[in-house]
C-alpha cells in the first residue's frame, strides 16, 4: 500500500489521498459525512436500550431523582431492582420469576411443535407425490395473509367451549394438573404453521432427489426417510426457523393476553410487564430491570445465533 | 415462586412434549405397518394431516366465523353493515383508521431509507459487522420491551424537578419547557411511531445490505472508472440492483405495521388518539364486549393487508421468471 506509486488519471485534478487503484472499491462510500451519519445513527439505535440498561443499576432514589446521563455526578450501583423483581415474595412487587418459568414453558413446546408439524408436512408436499399438492400448497402459503386478528375471538370461543372441558375431564380422570398453557402451544403452533411450511418447503424440496429415491428404492418408508434423511439435512433450516419462532412466541403479547388467562399460572413476562406499565408506570426501579429481564433471553439468542437468525430473515423475505 | 409450583409447570411442559412425541411416533409408527396397498396413503396423510386440520380448526373456520360475526351484533343476530358503518362514521373509529394510515406510510418509508442509508454507509468498512449488530438488536427485542426503553425515554417531570427522561432534557437543554409527550396530540402517534421504525430498520438494513452485497463488483468498479460520482453509482447501479429486495422491505415492514399492537398498548393503550385498528380490535372485542366491532375491525386489517401481500406475491413471480 505504502509502496504503491499514486496513478491518479490525469482528469480527476482533485487527486484525493488514497483513492489510487488500490484502494479500490472499499472506500467508495465512506466519505466523512457518510461516516459522521452512520455514527450518529449507531448511537440513536443504541442511547434508548443504553440509558434504561444504567438506569436498572441504579437506586430507586437516584432513578426518580436524577437522570441517567447524570451518572457521574449521583453514582451509585445496586442490584436490588433485580433482586426485587425476580426474588421478592411481597405481594406488590412484579414476582417475575414466576412469569419467566411461564415465557419458558410456553416458548418451547411452541417452538417445537410448528416445526415437527411443518417440517412433516413441507416433507409431504415435496417428496409425495399426490393429485392436488401444488394447489393446496399454495393454498396454505396464501393463509400467511390471514391476520391472526381475524382467527381470535372464535378460536377462544372453541377452546373454551371444547377444549377446556375435555382437557379438565382428562385431568380429573388421571388426576393430573391442567393450565393454560395448552391452548397458548396450540394457537401458536397455528400461526405459525403456514410460513413454517412454506420455509421449510423450499429447503427440503432443494434436497437431491437421488438420496431420497435411493433410500425408497431400498425399501425405506417414508417414515424412516423423513427421519433419517430429511431431518438431519434439514438442520440448518430447521435452526433458522427455530430461533425466529422462539423469539416471536418469547416476545409476543397478543396471543398471550387472549388465551393465557393472565394469571402468574401461565402468564409470561411480556403480558406481566404490559401489566406493570399500565397499573404502575412510574416505578422505574422495578419496570428498568424487569425489562431486562425479559430482553436477556432474546439478546442471547440473538447475539449467539445471528447468523442463523439473518439466514432465516433472508430465506423468509427474499426467497419466492 | 414456590417450589412446588415451579415443578408442577416443568412437569406440564414435560407432559406436553411427551405426549406429543408419542403421538407423532406413534402414527408415523403405525404408518409404517399399514397394509401395503394401502401404505403411500396411510403415508401422505400421516404427514399432512395434523398440519392441515389445525389450520382448518385454528385459522380457516376462525377467519370464516369472524367475517360472519362481522356483520352481527352483540345478540349474534345479523344486522348488515352497522359495525363497518360503525368504525367509519364514529369520530373515534375515524381517528384510529387515520391512525393507522399514517403509521403505515411512515414506518415503512423512514424505516427503509434510514436502514438503506445506514447499510449503504457502512457497506465493507472496517467493525461493519458491530456497526449492524447495534441497529438489528432492536429487532430481537420484544414489543414490550421497547415500549418500556421509550417511555422512559420520553417520561416527563414538572419543570421545576429534574427530569428522567431524556427527550424533555434535551428539549430544555435547548431552552423549552417539558412536555408531556405521551399525552400531548397528535405527536404522541408520531413518538409511538418512531418506536416501531426504531425496531424496523434493523431488518431493512439487514436484508438491503445482503442484498447490495449481491451487486457484482465489477459494475461498480466500471461505474467508478467511468467518473461517476457516489451519488450516480447509487441511483445507477445500487438502486436497479435492490429493486426488488426494496419492494420486499417496504411490503413486510408495511404488513407488520398494519397489525402493530403492543407498542400501542404498552405505551398508551390506545388513550390520547394514539389507538390503531390493531389496538382497537382488542380493546372492542375482548375489553369493550363488541365481538361484532371487533371482527369488523379485524375484517378491515385483512383488506388492508390483502393488496400488499398480493403485489409482493407477484413482484417475486415476476423475480423468479426473470431468472
Amino acid at each position: 500500500m505504502t509502496s504503491t506509486p499514486v496513478a491518479a488519471p490525469i482528469d480527476t485534478d482533485v487527486a484525493r489521498p488514497g483513492t489510487t487503484k488500490t484502494a479500490r472499491v472499499k472506500k467508495r462510500l465512506t466519505s466523512r459525512g457518510a461516516t459522521i451519519v452512520s455514527l450518529i445513527i449507531a448511537v440513536l439505535w443504541t442511547l434508548p436500550t443504553f440509558g434504561l440498561f444504567i438506569s436498572s443499576f441504579r437506586p430507586e432514589e437516584e432513578i426518580k431523582g436524577n437522570g441517567w446521563w447524570t451518572i457521574f455526578a449521583n453514582p451509585g450501583f445496586t442490584l436490588d431492582n433485580y433482586s426485587e423483581v425476580l426474588l421478592s415474595s411481597s405481594a406488590s412487587s412484579p414476582q417475575l420469576g414466576e412469569y419467566f418459568v411461564n415465557s419458558l414453558a410456553i416458548a418451547i413446546p411452541a417452538t417445537i411443535f410448528p416445526l415437527v408439524l411443518a417440517a412433516m408436512a413441507a416433507y409431504a408436499f415435496a417428496w409425495i407425490k399426490f393429485r392436488g399438492s401444488g394447489a393446496l400448497f399454495v393454498f396454505i402459503f396464501a393463509l400467511q395473509i390471514v391476520p391472526l386478528q381475524l382467527a381470535l375471538i372464535p378460536l377462544l370461543q372453541i377452546f373454551s367451549g371444547i377444549l377446556q372441558p375435555f382437557q379438565e375431564s382428562v385431568g380429573d380422570a388421571l388426576n393430573i394438573p391442567t393450565s393454560n398453557y395448552l391452548q397458548i402451544w396450540i394457537a401458536h403452533t397455528i400461526f405459525a404453521l403456514p410460513l413454517a411450511i412454506f420455509l421449510l418447503h423450499n429447503f427440503i424440496s432443494e434436497i437431491p432427489g437421488e438420496v431420497i429415491e435411493a433410500a425408497r428404492v431400498d425399501g425405506a418408508s417414508h417414515g424412516q426417510v423423513f427421519l433419517r434423511i430429511i431431518i438431519p439435512l434439514a438442520i440448518p433450516a430447521l435452526a433458522s426457523f427455530a430461533i425466529f419462532q422462539f423469539l416471536w412466541v418469547w416476545n409476543d403479547l397478543l396471543v398471550a393476553l387472549i388465551f393465557s388467562g393472565g394469571t402468574s399460572e401461565a402468564a409470561p413476562l411480556t403480558q406481566r410487564l404490559a401489566e406493570l406499565t399500565g397499573s404502575r408506570g412510574q416505578e422505574w426501579q422495578r419496570l428498568t430491570a424487569a425489562a431486562f429481564v425479559s430482553l436477556v433471553v432474546p439478546l442471547i439468542v440473538f447475539f449467539s445465533l445471528q447468523r442463523y437468525f439473518v439466514r432465516g430473515l433472508l430465506a423468509g423475505s427474499t426467497k419466492g | 415462586m414456590r417450589t412446588v409450583d415451579l415443578i408442577e409447570k416443568i412437569v406440564q411442559v414435560g407432559l406436553g412434549l411427551a405426549v406429543f412425541a408419542a403421538v407423532i411416533g406413534l402414527i408415523l409408527f403405525l404408518a409404517d405397518k399399514a397394509p401395503k396397498k394401502a401404505k403411500d396413503v396411510v403415508q401422505l396423510v400421516v404427514f399432512l394431516a395434523p398440519a392441515i386440520i389445525l389450520l382448518a380448526i385454528g385459522l380457516i373456520y376462525p377467519a370464516i366465523r369472524t367475517s360472519i360475526l362481522a356483520f352481527s351484533n352483540k345478540a349474534g343476530d345479523l344486522i348488515g353493515l352497522d359495525n363497518f358503518a360503525w368504525i367509519f362514521t364514529q369520530p373515534d373509529a375515524v381517528r384510529v383508521v387515520i391512525n393507522t394510515l399514517i403509521w403505515v406510510v411512515c414506518v415503512p418509508l423512514i424505516s427503509t431509507i434510514v436502514g438503506l442509508s445506514y447499510a449503504i454507509f457502512i457497506d465493507r468498512s472496517r467493525g461493519e459487522k458491530f456497526f449492524k449488530a447495534l441497529v438489528f438488536m432492536p429487532m430481537a427485542i420484544s414489543f414490550v420491551g421497547a415500549g418500556i426503553i421509550w417511555r422512559f425515554l420520553y417520561d416527563y417531570r414538572p419543570a421545576e424537578r429534574e427530569q428522567i427522561g431524556l427527550l424533555n432534557q434535551i428539549v430544555i437543554w435547548l431552552g423549552g419547557e417539558p412536555v408531556k409527550w405521551l399525552q400531548t396530540e397528535p405527536i404522541n402517534t408520531f413518538l409511538l411511531i418512531i418506536v416501531m421504525i426504531w425496531i424496523q430498520t434493523g431488518f431493512a438494513m439487514v436484508v438491503l445490505s445482503a442484498s447490495i452485497k449481491g451487486i457484482p463488483t465489477e459494475q461498480v468498479e466500471a461505474a467508478q472508472l467511468d467518473g461517476t460520482n457516489a451519488w450516480q453509482r447509487f441511483v445507477n447501479v445500487t438502486l436497479p440492483g435492490i429493486r426488488s429486495s426494496i419492494v420486499v422491505v417496504v411490503t413486510t415492514i408495511s404488513i407488520a405495521t398494519l397489525k402493530v399492537f403492543d407498542i400501542v398498548r404498552t405505551m398508551t393503550a390506545g388513550n390520547f388518539d394514539t389507538s390503531v385498528i390493531a389496538n382497537e380490535m382488542y380493546t372492542q372485542a375482548f375489553r369493550a364486549n363488541e365481538p361484532g366491532r371487533g371482527a369488523a375491525l379485524a375484517l378491515v386489517l385483512f383488506v388492508l393487508v390483502l393488496p400488499i401481500v398480493i403485489y409482493n406475491v407477484r413482484v417475486l413471480r415476476k423475480q423468479k421468471e426473470i431468472r
